[in-house]
């Protein structure tokens, strides 16, 4: 275990989106807490960090992602995945409760914590099955779940198809007052599509995913969420179509948040020519016009959050045909670089893309996480903007499917503390 | 981000070669018309007493089939073997693969038995694509069938039997009915139609069984018969399969008759000089009447007799290619 933080970040460009700070600053970080963000600040006995040309940033927030342990579907294990996390700059990261077993109970919430905690990288946040077993039939222990510390109930990528459990669920979940997280796709529009119903799926001969097989889930969801009162967030939102319903969900008031994956926000539907099965993933990517109303969305806040949508697999998951690949990118190494890519590129504000890292997805998951809030608990990163490196020279994931290994990204990560504790330090 | 090569480039050698024969997609059209002169050459061959040339003696041809085929699977060993190549029927349903061995490690065992040639079906679209990428550099995969994706020596044999029957494609209206949604044929023959310089192309079919966005595959769509075939100087009929009543695609074979299927009746609308064609094996009485099957227009059987034609020609090239030395 690191020992409490005693920095004093001098001469940094400070960013907090959710304070609206933008300035150059020296940031004091004492017995990891951090305790004062101002000019010419005097610390006998920290540690001395020049950040002059550098970013402070809170520690970034990725809202959900798959877990690589216990079992399940992920290579890897917490410790390398944390790490990877670490040196993204990230603190915090939601966990989906899609492992094996599943994490429908006690023990495997608890489990995860343990892990996380000792490999000492970054903070998991679980994320409590919605049902038994994923299964979609009967309502999972969520009393029991809370208890053990999880901060949202979840389906995962698993359908509910019987709105009437579904319903049941949603209103006995609305007991805890924590948000429930659902993953749109209609099963039965989804049948076993692999990417989206659209010019290149026919050229290909590839199974589609219809827009509707999103709307019509986001559709349903919302009558359900505005019949029992719950706090609902969506994941991965891929479709122009979805955002409509999302715009009036929030006219009439309902308490919904929602997310887009940064891969989504890059890529279309084209990145999967020749068979790329790197770019396999679901909900899958879809038509460039799609790409364009999302970053729109992004920028208006209609899309809360941009998350990594990690997935990391083995080797073995990608040797196949395109439509035997398992679906999924390991996004934890370059969420930082590629959303500071998509700015670079005048695609998203820097402050809102920032935001959508860091304070929002902390709010979407009710955690006090993702700002530089003297008083409390450092958790933050020192950002190099200006290097460019090709990320799968020194990639940490032990998933190492995906389509930016070679790519040229700007951005270093120099520092990451979380919570106090350093937990990345690059030279 | 990373991105992988159109099959274009991974089937031709750097000079242009044939070198795998995935997909027509992209192929230039000098390529489309070598292939059709080779197998010129071959279709005399059948006729001889002794029905084999020396062109792949010596090699070794590997019949990977991971869908149950009898035809296509025979033509192509027949194809072998009048190439004087020695051939291999791996039938994948009752082997290694469904006791959990991957694809690639098959495929590496079988290019340690030094095989030449892997000619590939599978369920899966982009399962061709796959082997080539990832198969040793001196076997040539040749594409009988991935999924709904490509069926290339299907859509060259018909374009043999059109460039036989009509002379060539300038000018040409053709017409595809049927299933296209599930049909890798009908793609095939699309991207080669196309690139011969066939005049239209026409898909027709009810909506449930037309692709999303399908107009990009630059064929005109009708959804209903008559107007379609009109003045149509090639009518290509396609397979359905029974399972698309199980899926709630269609309400009966009976309807899709009704609406969709072939008959000398309906052919009137058509050029007086169409002719009717399928890739097989052919459901009489669904997509096209036993009659006409069976009549003047059809040239059913002659496309098969020339599908082994262009698949020695395809064979010969690939080997060749390989051969090259051009990686």
């Amino acid at each position: 275990m690191q020992p409490d933080a005693h920095l004093l970040i001098r001469k940094g460009r400070v960013l907090d989106p959710a304070a609206g700070r933008d300035e150059v600053a020296d940031v004091l970080v004492e017995n990891g807490r951090l305790s004062r963000i101002g000019a010419s600040l005097d610390a006998p006995g920290a540690e001395l960090i020049d950040a002059e040309g550098l970013w402070v940033l809170p520690g970034l927030v990725d809202g959900c992602i798959r877990l690589s342990e216990p079992g399940g579907a992920c290579t890897g294990s917490i410790a390398s995945e944390t790490r990877a996390a670490a040196a993204g700059g990230i603190t915090h990261l939601g966990g989906l409760p899609d492992t094996d077993p599943v994490m429908d109970n006690a023990a495997v919430v608890q489990l995860v914590y343990e892990q996380a905690e000792k490999a000492g990288f970054a903070r998991i946040l679980p994320m409590g099955a919605l049902t038994h077993q994923l299964e979609g039939e009967h309502l999972a222990e969520m009393h029991t779940l809370h208890q053990a510390g999880c901060v949202a109930f979840t389906n995962a990528g698993y359908p509910t198809t019987d709105a009437l459990v579904l319903k049941r669920c949603l209103e006995y979940a609305a007991n805890f007052d924590l948000p429930v997280v659902f993953r749109p796709q209609e099963a039965a529009l989804t049948g076993n599509g692999c990417a989206h119903d659209g010019r290149i799926a026919t050229h290909l001969g590839l199974p589609g995913v219809p827009v509707d097989a999103e709307t019509v889930a986001v559709a349903r969801d919302l009558e359900l969420v505005q019949a029992t009162g719950v706090r609902a967030h969506f994941h991965q939102i891929s479709a122009a179509a979805s955002l409509r319903l999302l715009r009036d969900a929030r006219e009439r008031g309902l308490p919904v948040t929602a997310d887009v994956s940064i891969h989504h926000l890059l890529l279309n539907e084209h990145a999967l020519e020749g068979f790329n099965s790197l770019c396999h993933i679901q909900p899958p990517l879809r038509h460039d016009r799609d790409r364009q109303a999302l970053l729109e969305a992004v920028a208006d806040g209609t899309l809360d959050v941009i998350c990594s949508q990690h997935t990391p697999l083995g080797s073995s998951a990608r040797l196949a045909p395109l439509p035997e690949t398992r679906p999924g990118i390991s996004g934890l190494d370059t969420l930082l670089p590629l959303l500071l890519h998509l700015v670079e590129r005048g695609e998203l504000p820097l402050e809102r893309a920032l935001d959508a890292v860091t304070a929002a997805p902390a709010r979407c998951l009710g955690r006090p996480a993702g700002r530089l809030e003297p008083g409390h608990a450092a958790s933050l990163c020192l950002v190099d903007p200006e290097p460019r490196r090709i990320p799968g020279e020194d990639w940490l994931s032990a998933g190492r499917n995906s389509p930016w290994l070679e790519t040229e990204l700007p951005g270093v990560v120099r520092l990451t503390v979380c919570e106090g504790k350093v937990t990345w330090l690059s030279d | 981000m990373t991105t992988e090569p159109p099959s274009s480039e991974v089937q031709l050698t750097p000079g242009g070669r044939l070198r795998h024969f995935l997909a027509i997609e992209n192929l230039p059209r000098s390529l489309l018309t070598e292939i059709l002169d080779t197998a010129a050459g071959f279709v005399s061959v059948g006729d001889r007493s002794v029905k084999n040339v020396p062109l792949l003696r010596g090699k070794t041809s590997v019949n990977l089939f991971f869908e149950p085929s009898t035809r296509t699977r025979t033509t192509f060993e027949l194809a072998a073997k009048r190439l004087s190549a020695d051939v291999l029927n791996m039938d994948i349903a009752h082997s290694a693969t469904s006791k959990g061995e991957s694809l690639l490690d098959m495929l590496r065992n079988l290019e340690a038995m030094a095989s030449d040639l892997f000619v590939v079906r599978h369920a899966d679209s982009g399962a061709a694509h796959f082997i080539a990428r990832h198969v040793t550099p001196n076997v040539a995969i040749i594409n009988a069938g991935d999924g709904r994706h490509a069926h290339p020596t299907q859509a060259m044999l018909d374009m043999y039997t059109i460039r036989h029957y009509k002379g060539g494609f300038e000018g040409l209206t053709v017409a595809i009915v049927g299933d296209v949604l599930h049909s890798r044929v009908a793609r095939s023959q699309i991207n080669a139609l196309l690139t011969l310089g066939a005049e239209e192309v026409r898909v027709i079919a009810p909506r449930t069984l037309l692709p999303a966005d399908v107009e990009a595959l630059g064929a005109r769509v009708f959804t209903e018969l008559e107007p379609g075939l009109r003045d149509a100087d090639v009518v290509m009929a396609l397979r359905l399969q029974r399972e698309r009543m199980q899926s709630a695609l269609l309400p009966s074979e009976g309807e899709f008759y009704r609406l969709y299927g072939l008959n000398e009746d309906r052919l009137r609308h058509a050029h007086p000089q169409a002719i009717v064609m399928h890739p097989g094996p052919m459901n009489r009485g669904v997509e096209i009447d036993s009659g006409l099957a069976d009549g003047e227009r059809s040239v059913i059987l002659h496309q098969v007799t020339f599908g082994i034609a262009v698949r020695m020609a395809v064979m010969s090239m690939c080997v060749s290619g390989q051969e090259s030395g051009e990686v």
